[in-house]
């Protein structure tokens, strides 16, 4: 952590009659990071994140955000939350002036997150003539308004076609950037991984681990694997590569030969060396990482997407 | 108060653009007034008089006073046409097809019975289609019977008093004369059957106007309602605004819809179909008191529903029956007992009333009214608020 977090929330919990959605949730972030909270539907993610934002009451804990709370987060909700009988110009000046800028300054802000979003061309058409992608786009415009420290983005690519996802992909990796605080929720894996500087694994309205992603690897206590599709001495190189010490399992197939190791993407250079050495022909090469897939499957059991 | 107006802003730029509120709050009142109005009598004001026939087959000095004086000063009024016929059996045959729609039949010697204070008749002959009409004939022969016999009681009086049973002829003319120049010793001033009703074209312009008002101000809160559907109710709680600025925003919204299409109806129908308001500051109290009394009760009953297709559906039926209960289609003292004592449940009656009282009184007489629809309007706005909180919850 550097500094003082600009996020700092402890034991947030949540009930709706019997079933406790939200089960003393805690963590924080730090300006510029981008935090992810990973988990299945239904794990509580939603719940935690309109805690923090303040739509929702919690039944307790603490939520502490540097400066005043709700004018320091920007907030985009998973629904495409826009006025589709308003342009897009329009939707943007009505939220900046409830977040209390003067016309000038809205204008100003209005025209730049037009720019950003790509849609200055567009921005007199009602949002109901938009593409989806479009949408989208100003959804997130509209949550960076007003400049938050905190951004808070709701599963932002939920339904999103390919192309869309990844140009949002893209702007959520620009915004820590700039020194702005991202919590972003998500049950996608991939996009954990690719924007996260932690991620926070949550299931069944608990917190079950927290880390950098290779911190989160390490709990599952293997190595990546890797795959030779090869042909020749197979045996005698399985046996040479054994010899090293980051190996930590060798055995030779009808194909070529399997490997555990550590760090492959360091070791690849030396284990195809010792592989040639040995007489044995590599054609092709397959690492296979362990992800936050099989953290949450170490975790809990089960599949994310179960 | 930056955020309510804003939001109200919002949502009237939002209201008019679709024209859900304009068709709803304007255009379906207007249009319904002039229907109605066209079916029950005629907005340009050329209704069709009734066509009294008259057969005058007496010629004495009695028949020709009920003909000239009488009938003569109804045709004048222009609600009654006279059409003076030759014969009863021509004027019989006209009243069965439908050119007359009542007819007065004097028979020869009626002048003569009454000069010599013997029985005297006069016929009605009614049309069948058209019961009205000859309730309306024979209320005019029956009162100038009335005043016929009133002379005749004055001069037998008299004549009685003076000691002698039968005057000479001179005598009696004389005394039926006099008594029948005296003023009537009762008379009724028609005050509050007629000048207290608001005439046709204001009935239902007014009626309409406030029939409509209910659901005009739905647009409002029920869009609460819509927001939390849509996903936008989330990001205004997440700006830095109170619920309550919201909440104020939204039954701002409502208040001002009503305002804006009660105005273009005063004015719309006052220019076209010249309907008759009354003073126009007692107008504005009834108005205001009116929206606000169809904003509070609006507003409670949407807090009772889970979604804006609910709240819409349950308020689109407590505003018929309201208006309903109100008059706003027929007017309350049409109702029988019960029911129009139940009227007053309704704060379109009390609208309604408001109107009536004003067009035949003070300005004065809208406070009873407008205190009516107040009180309607804090009890029900009361108890919504203390429900609205719940409609912000994401």
């Amino acid at each position: 952590m550097t500094g003082e977090p600009m996020l700092d929330c402890r034991g947030l919990r949540r009930s709706y009659g019997n079933l406790t959605a939200v089960d003393g949730v805690g963590f924080h972030i730090s300006p510029g990071e981008t935090y992810g909270l990973l988990g299945p539907n239904g794990a509580g993610k939603t719940t935690t994140i309109s805690m923090i934002a303040g739509l929702l009451d919690r039944d307790d804990g603490e939520v502490t955000v540097d400066g005043r709370p709700k004018a320091a987060i920007g907030y985009v909700p998973q629904e495409l939350a826009l006025y589709p009988d308003l342009s897009a110009r329009e939707n943007l000046m009505f939220f900046a002036r409830l977040y209390g800028m003067s016309t000038a300054d809205a204008k100003r802000r209005c025209a730049a997150v037009l720019e950003v979003t790509g849609l200055t061309d567009r921005a007199g058409d009602q949002t109901k003539k938009y593409s989806g992608g479009m949408k989208r786009r100003l959804n997130i415009g509209i949550g960076l308004l007003h400049r938050p420290k905190l951004l808070i983005l709701d599963e932002p690519t939920v339904g999103v076609d390919p192309q869309s996802r990844n140009a949002i992909l893209e702007s959520v990796e620009g915004l820590s950037g700039e020194g702005m605080a991202v919590l972003y929720t998500t049950h996608y894996m991939e996009e954990a991984e690719r924007l996260c500087d932690r991620v926070g694994i949550i299931d069944h309205g608990k917190l079950i681990a927290e880390g950098t992603r290779s911190e989160l690897v390490s709990l599952v206590g293997e190595g990546d694997r890797v795959r030779l599709l090869a042909t020749g001495n197979l045996a005698k190189a399985a046996a040479e590569l054994d010899g090293h010490p980051w190996v930590r399992q060798a055995s030779a197939t009808e194909e070529g030969i399997d490997l555990v190791v550590d760090d492959a993407r360091s070791n690849l250079p030396a284990i195809l060396t010792t592989a040639a050495a040995a007489d044995a022909a590599v054609r092709s090469v397959e690492v296979t990482e362990p992800d936050l897939e099989a953290v949450f499957l170490h975790l809990t059991g089960r599949a994310l997407r179960d | 108060m930056r955020a309510t107006l804003l939001i109200c802003g919002k949502d009237l730029k939002t209201r008019l653009r679709d024209r859900s509120a304009v068709l709803i709050g304007i255009v379906v009142p207007l249009g319904l007034a002039l229907i109605f109005n066209s079916i029950f009598g005629g907005i340009t004001g050329n209704s069709k008089a009734i066509a009294l026939g008259v057969v005058n087959a007496d010629r004495g000095a009695a028949s020709a006073r009920f003909v000239s004086g009488v009938l003569g000063a109804v045709g004048r009024t222009g609600v009654i046409a006279i059409h003076v016929e030759p014969t009863a059996a021509r004027a019989r045959a006209l009243a069965a097809n439908g050119t007359l729609d009542a007819v007065i039949v004097i028979p020869a010697g009626f002048s003569a019975r009454v000069a010599a204070q013997r029985p005297a008749a006069m016929q009605v002959i009614g049309n069948v289609g058209n019961p009205i009409s000859t309730e309306i004939a024979r209320s005019i022969a029956g009162s100038y019977a009335a005043d016929l016999n009133r002379v005749r009681l004055s001069v037998a009086t008299v004549l009685a008093a003076g000691g002698s049973s039968a005057g000479s002829p001179a005598r009696v003319q004389a005394l039926a004369a006099r008594a029948a120049a005296a003023a009537a010793p009762v008379a009724v001033a028609d005050v509050s059957a007629k000048s207290k009703q608001l005439d046709q074209k204001s009935f239902f312009a007014a009626g309409m106007a406030v029939f409509f008002l209910f659901f005009t101000v739905q647009f409002g809160v029920t869009s609460l309602l819509e927001e939390r559907n849509d996903g936008t109710l989330a990001r205004l709680v997440a700006a830095p605004i109170s619920r309550v600025s919201i909440i104020a925003g939204k039954l701002l919204t409502s208040f001002m819809l009503g305002l804006i299409s009660m105005f273009v109806l005063v004015v719309a129908t006052t220019v076209l179909f010249h309907a008759s308001w009354g003073n126009p500051v007692g107008v504005a109290v009834l108005v205001i008191s009116a929206i606000l009394a169809a904003t509070g009760i609006m507003a409670l009953i949407a807090t009772f529903a889970k979604n804006s297709e609910q709240a819409a559906n349950w308020q689109s039926v407590v505003a018929v029956v309201l208006g309903l209960l109100g008059g706003t289609f027929f007017p309350v003292s049409l109702a029988p007992g019960i029911l129009s004592r139940l009227t007053f449940v309704a704060p379109q009656a009390w609208f309604m009333r408001g109107l009536g009282d004003l067009r035949g009184g003070s300005l004065s007489a809208v406070w009873v009214p407008a205190l009516a629809m107040l009180v309607f309007a804090a009890v029900s706005s009361g108890i919504a608020l203390t429900r609205l909180r719940h409609m912000t919850e994401v």
